[in-house]
């Protein structure tokens, strides 16, 4: 489904990865690990068309979709959290959700002030399925909050609920669990999977919480100072000496 | 009971200027709130209403049409179309092309825009005043006949009415729309809105139209209530509804409505109580005070990032 192929990017003298590949089937939770610094965000932010990389491929359902701009590939289907939260935050809960709809809705202006029945039933759906993703993150009591009121954990089930009502079919996830305590990380480890096995949706994570990476990966792709370092399932990169030497430090 | 009557008239005449102050404001609040730009050409959009508004009465009038209410409509329908279309094509020519380089390029290019249309209006109506017909006379007064009275014209009844109707429309729109609901999104993180799909361009283009709209609104209120009009008219005005908008703390909606209305007050009871001379050095001597003790205006909040 996407597909990295030896990916650069280059700012300046620094080269902040180098000849990265790596792969993400339908169906599948693929996690990038790695040091401080790797070079994993720059490798997220190539793929959701926040940098433009200075080298390789990007490979979205067989289009190539490197160095198109993020509001383009978020529309092909691949949408993508950030490190830090970033709701509207002055907006309600459910508004967050409604939102995120904008392009789905695709009615005009004028059918909105008529209040025409298409217009309503639209509203009608989008809200509709707010409501399904306010229930299926736990927010439903929430609905009418301003988003910014929210629990650090509530608005990342928050954000996650946004990004699904969008429709995605890669869903692009940086450090999820950062922040997180470990009854809310465990929570959020149900919910990822269920995007996969109930959603159909394939996820891409980049997280530190080795239990929630080991736990809920199909399959781990490590990186260490900008190049690829091993990948494999979760078991073979547990075993893997390079990985542990570039974890611990040679002795 | 002399003296309250006095107040109440500077009352009323104050809330009279303030309520088309308000008007203008939110345009310069929805902008600024959205890309963080102050549009300086958006004095010149509401003067532009005012011509065109004049321009509709005279045709009408020349037409033989006697009947107030269709005049009032026609003239508010062809200011409205004209300066919507005016405000988007501003920020389509000047504003656009600029976005998102340095904060200084929009700033430059909106002050051309706005020489440009002052200039513009200038060469092709004359630098004269016109006079705005009154169509609206009359009123009611209160008090004892050989004494000071105080009156409200139907002129100013109507410019109540007229901005009442206009910011309940305005604020319906902002919450319940799904347009609205856009905008809302758009002002508080441009990127991220873009990210999940919402066609950024046209809510800003959006925002500029309806700040155009309602500053056209104005500029009938406003000529009518002045009796002329004159191609620097939009300058002042443009000027004492950004200081309403920065009062009210600017990027917030509620923030302009009230920002104007405490402004014309202000002025009003300066012109009425000291001199008409210094109503001017108080207003901007407001906006001064405001920037040095509460930048964010009265209504504005902070920015708070929550790491």
């Amino acid at each position: 489904m996407l597909e990295v192929q030896n990916l650069s990017m280059r700012f300046g003298g620094l080269l902040a990865v180098d000849q990265v590949s790596l792969d993400v089937r339908e169906h599948e939770i693929v996690a990038i690990i790695g040091p401080n610094g790797a070079g994993k965000t720059t490798v997220f932010n190539c793929m959701s068309g926040f940098y433009k990389p200075t080298g390789g491929k990007i490979l979205f359902k067989g289009g190539e979709i490197q160095g198109k701009p993020d509001y383009k590939i978020s529309r092909l289907g691949l949408v993508r959290t950030f490190q830090h939260v970033r709701l509207f935050s002055r907006m309600t809960v459910v508004e967050n959700l409604l939102v995120a709809q904008h392009r789905h809705l695709n009615t005009n202006l004028l059918s909105g002030i008529l209040n025409t029945p298409n217009y309503r039933e639209k509203e009608q759906k989008s809200l509709d399925r707010a409501a399904y993703w306010l229930d299926r993150v736990g927010l439903t009591d929430m609905a009418n909050r301003e988003a910014g009121n929210l629990a650090y954990g509530q608005q990342r089930r928050l954000e996650i609920a946004r990004c699904m009502v969008t429709e995605p079919k890669l869903l692009m996830l940086d450090e999820p669990a950062a922040g997180l305590n470990p009854a809310e990380t465990k929570d959020l480890n149900q919910l990822i999977i269920s995007l996969k096995e109930d959603y159909n949706v394939s996820v891409v994570l980049i997280e530190h919480d080795m239990s929630l990476v080991m736990d809920i990966s199909d399959r781990i792709n490590v990186i260490n100072q900008g190049r690829p370092l091993a990948s494999g399932t979760p078991d073979e990169i547990r075993r893997n000496d390079d990985v542990i030497k570039a974890y611990l430090g040679e002795a | 009971m002399q003296d309250l009557l006095y107040f109440i008239q500077q009352l009323i005449n104050g809330l009279t200027i303030g309520s088309t102050y308000a008007l203008i404001a939110i345009g310069y609040t929805m902008v600024y709130g959205i890309i963080g730009m102050i549009n300086f050409a958006h004095g010149e959009i509401y003067m532009i209403g005012a011509y065109t508004a004049l321009i509709a009465i005279t045709g009408l009038a020349a037409l033989g049409i006697a009947w107030l209410p269709l005049i009032l409509i026609v003239a508010l329908v062809c200011a409205m179309i004209v300066s919507s279309s005016m405000g988007w094509a501003v920020e389509r020519v000047a504003y656009r092309p600029v976005r998102g380089k340095h904060r200084l390029i929009p700033l430059i290019s909106a002050i051309g825009m706005s020489i440009f249309l002052q200039n513009y209006v200038h060469l092709a109506q004359g630098s004269r005043n016109i006079g705005f017909p009154a169509l609206i006379e009359g009123g009611f007064r209160f008090g004892a006949e050989d004494s000071f009275q105080t009156s409200i014209t139907y002129m100013q009844i109507t410019i109540f009415a007229t901005t009442l109707v206009c910011m309940t429309i305005l604020s319906l729109f902002i919450s319940r729309s799904r347009i609205g609901r856009a905008c809302r999104a758009v002002s508080q993180d441009l990127g991220m809105a873009n990210l999940l799909g919402i066609d950024t361009n046209r809510i800003i283009s959006a925002t500029f139209v309806i700040g155009a709209a309602l500053a056209a609104v104005a500029g009938l209120l406003l000529g009518m209530y002045y009796g002329s009009i004159d191609p620097l008219f939009g300058f002042i005005a443009g000027l004492k509804a950004f200081t309403a908008a920065v009062l009210g703390g600017i990027g917030s909606i509620p923030g302009a409505m009230l920002g104007g209305l405490i402004l014309g007050v202000a002025e009003s009871m300066t012109s009425g109580y000291l001199s008409g001379e210094y109503k001017d050095v108080v207003s901007f001597g407001l906006l001064i005070l405001i920037l040095l003790f509460k930048p964010t205006g009265l209504l504005g909040k902070p920015e708070v990032e929550k790491i």
